[in-house]
């Protein structure tokens, strides 16, 4: 041992014996240590990156403004009231400097045009990251202390739904990802709480199961429960991937439990279409289109969505229920959107037989159940409670759930080691979210979650709206939270509100703040439109506009409803901004008429999207004129020469900022085109 | 000495590192090449079938898929040949690499990188003799603002400034007497300046003695929603628009 401790002694000796020189060798130890703190500041990232900055600012022409603007040393964004603290700006040097776009590395462009400054709400709030950190690793990657790195492009917009509840324009992605939510059926089992003490809503309720024995046969709800894809490709229900015998207890359950709705069938009726093209030509007549898809010979959907698609209707309705919903769908579903179309029973039997035609010979075809045992029903309707049909679906007997499926409120900021990730994926939040999307039942083969048939597309958009769900947007002060706006309950009253819920208007028109946006917005329409025409378009409705496809469908309506719905129509439909008798419908002199003929053809160039005189003119885009004089209240016309904007916000035809002399003469040649205008265009 | 040995330990450290580096990428392209599924058949030429000059969001998928086809001599789809997809950092496809179907084709969903600009995709395929053979095709990837500038012409422009009509809408520009210009003309456009468009945008066709047919949008437009739709017209042109340099006094 002592001979071990000799050369140490020794070299002690040599160094410390002396004791001048044990404080040389002393001090030269601590300068060296009292360099190492300057030495990692010097050679710290953030240096180097703006040194790099200054050599590439060097050779550009605009070097002298760049390098006036930069300043260095560490650059820090502060609003302690959000939890911002970012030093982003520390190496991102030429975010703010305009010429900076053509470059194409970081840190150094420049930042793309967005509303907002970053000095406004820093980088971390839209990007994620660890703001105060001053080292590439520590600021972009998810590290021990701090789980959220810095968030994909293709989610950006999740940023903006942390204070926008709205729709925003500029947002399609967290807009098609919120209605998606709404649609799908998601926020029915998942519940996703508002900061201002709201839930989100579903805007489809799925349809009613308690009377489905009317609708539909067992067999098909088997086929339906196996893939309902199957049946329809457009099919919002999800594949719950059960077994057969899970879904013949089901279908035994739902068959058992459901009970009849009076007179929701109705027997044959005797005429049947001697034409086999009326069919075909009653569905066009009526629209159908609008709302329901059918998929054509090359395999795409023809057709809108807001109901069901009708690929298949002939495999799924039962015959005398089909006749009825034709007949009258408000007797089986009193809120259905869909129209009470008032068809004679010669059209009835006639779009019947036109539905019914519509099935496919093999889709049934392996479908053979043995008559239901109390056992199955019972183990179908407990089936039906574990798999939580009744969050979307009314079922006689079995209320909707509370707290099914895990509150998605706060999922944005989920930690990571919350979470069970799949072999081979990345451990971020995104991925998951995205994973559990595409495919939930990989995670976990017990999950009750059903398989969506989602588009990639479709499965961003919904990240994107889930991660705007986190800890932040819950906790944003209230000055800088944007709330949704309120949704509209509006119901017309009296006689004429039931003649247009039972018409199902809402269905396409927006009125007071309520409806859809497939047709116009008729909250005016009593200071538009003048009353004989309004009768005129009821008993015999055209399209105003040649390019566009959805029309509006004749609703055989009787004289009685027609005066009704126009009185309402003409009274409570008008705008508060001027009277619509405030300028005459005729008499205008002929000077004038001319005088705005010649603004229209000449001045304004409105023939490029407007028609007056159908032989020469071919603009397609606005309505046509031809028979303006008769349709509209010249006091209308005036004011949407003036403002076309003011009437009607986000239409597109542009103020042209006319004064009031021009917009008088272009009314009175307006006002001097009279007869049906409509008749013409509907060819 | 201490010093001096610091440079030293960081050489020998950024040596082992690059070293190791080199090995794991050509690890990993080695690995990658093998992923790929052995090839049954090779062509002598590939072609892009569809998906090429797209526009979609920075970061985002395409709304298309990027379908190419291989073919042979003769100019016959070939099945089973083995096409790789690669494109600038930030790209990615799905799949990026595979066999051609039974029609020769080979289909890709693409994700552009998170910059704003112009992306050159490439698929290529290996020919009998090991050659490589390769298409490309380029996609545009907006940004806020010029997606912003997108949702714009989709509203107001497109009617009449694209000559297309789709199921959904028909083309305004055969019923014009003035024939306006596509937004993709870059030779015409490429020679008018920001201030210029913005004039005719705002003042409409008349302010630069164009046709009348052209409305002024001044009133109904902001001017960040105008400055929007100028940029995306200058992102979507074709050829591509260079910005005029700033010109800066010369010493």
């Amino acid at each position: 041992m002592q001979s071990s401790n000799q050369p140490w002694s020794s070299l002690w000796k040599t160094l410390f014996g002396d004791p001048l020189r044990a404080f040389g060798i002393v001090s030269a130890i601590l300068l060296v240590l009292l360099a190492i703190a300057p030495a990692k500041n010097h050679f710290s990232e953030w240096r180097h990156y703006q040194k790099g900055y200054l050599r590439m600012v060097r050779s550009r022409g605009e070097a002298v403004t760049l390098q006036r603007h930069f300043q260095p040393g560490i650059q820090q964004i502060w609003h302690p009231d959000i939890g911002v603290t970012d030093r982003c700006t520390s190496c991102h040097v030429g975010l703010k400097e305009a010429s900076l776009t053509d470059v194409k590395f970081q840190p150094y462009r420049k930042h793309p045009v967005i509303p907002h400054t970053t000095e406004q709400y820093g980088c971390v709030m839209c990007h994620r990251g660890q703001g105060a950190a001053t080292t590439v690793e520590e600021a972009h990657s998810s590290t021990l202390a701090w789980e959220q790195p810095i968030l994909p492009a293709r989610y950006i917009e999740s940023g903006c739904g942390q204070c926008h509840r709205a729709n925003l324009e500029g947002t399609p992605q967290l807009n098609q990802g919120r209605a998606l939510l709404a649609r799908y059926g998601c926020v029915q089992c998942h519940s996703i709480k508002l900061p201002d003490a709201g839930v989100m809503q579903a805007t489809q309720d799925a349809p009613s199961l308690s009377h489905i024995a009317d609708k539909t046969t067992r067999e098909w709800i088997f086929a339906w429960l196996k893939d309902p894809q199957s049946y329809a490709a457009s099919a919002t229900m999800p594949n719950f991937k059960l077994k057969d015998d899970d879904i013949r207890d089901i279908s035994a359950f739902l068959i058992a439990n459901s009970n009849p709705v009076a007179g929701d069938t109705l027997p044959p009726i005797s005429q049947k279409a001697a034409d086999s093209t009326a069919g075909a030509s009653l569905y066009g007549e009526s629209f159908c289109a609008s709302c329901h898809a059918v998929q054509n010979a090359a395999g795409n959907l023809v057709g809108g969505n807001v109901g069901p698609e009708l690929t298949r209707i002939g495999n799924k309705t039962k015959p005398e229920w089909l006749r009825a919903w034709i007949h009258n769908p408000r007797v089986y579903d009193p809120g259905t959107q869909m129209p009470h179309y008032r068809f004679s029973d010669q059209q009835v039997a006639t779009m019947e037989g036109f539905l019914l035609a519509k099935s496919d010979s093999d889709f049934l075809a392996n479908v053979h159940l043995d008559p239901a045992t109390p056992e199955q029903i019972a183990h179908g309707k407990s089936l039906v409670m574990e798999y939580g049909c009744s969050s979307c679906h009314e079922i006689t007997g079995i209320k909707k759930p509370e707290n099914f499926a895990p509150e998605l409120t706060r999922i944005g900021s989920k930690s990571i080691s919350q979470l069970i990730f799949l072999p081979g994926m990345s451990h971020t939040l995104p991925d998951y979210i995205a994973g559990k999307i595409r495919q939930p039942r990989a995670f976990s083969p017990g999950l009750k979650m059903p398989q969506y048939s989602f588009t990639l597309t479709q499965i961003d958009a919904l990240t994107t709206a889930l991660l705007a769900q986190n800890d932040r947007a819950q906790s944003m002060p209230p000055s800088l939270s944007v709330p949704a706006p309120q949704t509209s309950h509006y119901r017309p009253a009296g006689k004429a509100g039931q003649i247009m819920s039972d018409l199902a208007c809402f269905s396409c028109h927006a009125i007071n703040g309520r409806g859809g946006d497939m047709a116009p917005d008729l909250t005016w329409e009593g200071s538009s439109v003048q009353r004989k025409w309004l009768e005129d378009f009821f008993r015999n409705p055209g399209t105003l506009r040649p390019a566009l496809i959805r029309r509006m469908p004749k609703f055989n309506l009787s004289n009685e409803e027609i005066s009704t719905l126009s009185d309402y129509i003409m009274t409570v439909y008008q705008t508060p901004e001027f009277d619509r008798e405030s300028l005459p419908e005729s008499g205008y002199s002929a000077t004038q008429v001319e005088e705005g003929k010649q603004l229209f053809y000449s001045k304004y160039g409105c023939q490029s999207c407007h028609i007056v005189d159908a032989k020469s003119d071919k603009g397609y885009i606005g309505p046509t004129l031809t028979g303006v004089g008769s349709r509209l209240t010249a006091a209308w016309v005036y004011h949407w020469l003036k403002n076309p904007q003011a009437l009607r916000p986000g239409t597109v035809e542009p103020n042209r900022n006319m004064s009031d002399d021009e917009a008088k003469s272009l009314t009175a040649f307006l006002m001097a085109q009279k007869g049906s205008g409509t008749k013409e265009a509907k060819k | 000495m201490m010093t001096k040995r610091i440079p030293l330990a960081v050489i020998v450290l950024c040596l082992v590192v690059c070293a190791l580096m080199l090995a794991a990428s050509g690890c990993a392209r080695q690995s990658a090449s093998a992923a790929g599924p052995a090839p049954t058949a090779y062509g002598s030429a590939i072609v892009e079938s569809s998906g090429g000059k797209q526009i979609g969001a920075a970061g985002s998928a395409l709304p298309q898929p990027l379908v190419v086809q291989v073919n042979d001599d003769q100019g016959n789809a070939v099945t089973g040949a083995a096409v790789t997809f690669s494109g600038p950092s930030g790209v990615s496809f799905d799949p990026p690499t595979g066999l051609t179907d039974s029609s020769g084709q080979l289909s890709a969903s693409v994700s552009l990188g998170g910059m704003a600009g112009r992306y050159q995709l490439v698929a290529s395929t290996m020919t009998k003799a090991q050659k490589r053979v390769e298409i490309k095709s380029e996609e545009i990837a907006l940004d806020y603002q010029r997606r912003l500038g997108q949702l714009l012409d989709d509203k107001y422009c497109s009617r009449c400034h694209n000559p297309e009509s789709t199921s959904e809408r028909v083309s305004n520009f055969d019923n014009l007497e003035v024939k306006p210009h596509a937004f993709t003309e870059g030779d015409t456009l490429n020679k008018m300046s920001d201030a210029d468009l913005l004039a005719i945008i705002s003042h409409g066709g008349p302010a630069l003695n164009k046709s009348p047919l052209m409305p002024p949008y001044g009133y109904t437009l902001s001017k960040t929603e105008m400055q929007a739709l100028i940029a995306y017209i200058r992102m979507i042109s074709d050829p591509p628009y260079q910005a005029p340099g700033m010109v800066y006094a010369q010493k």
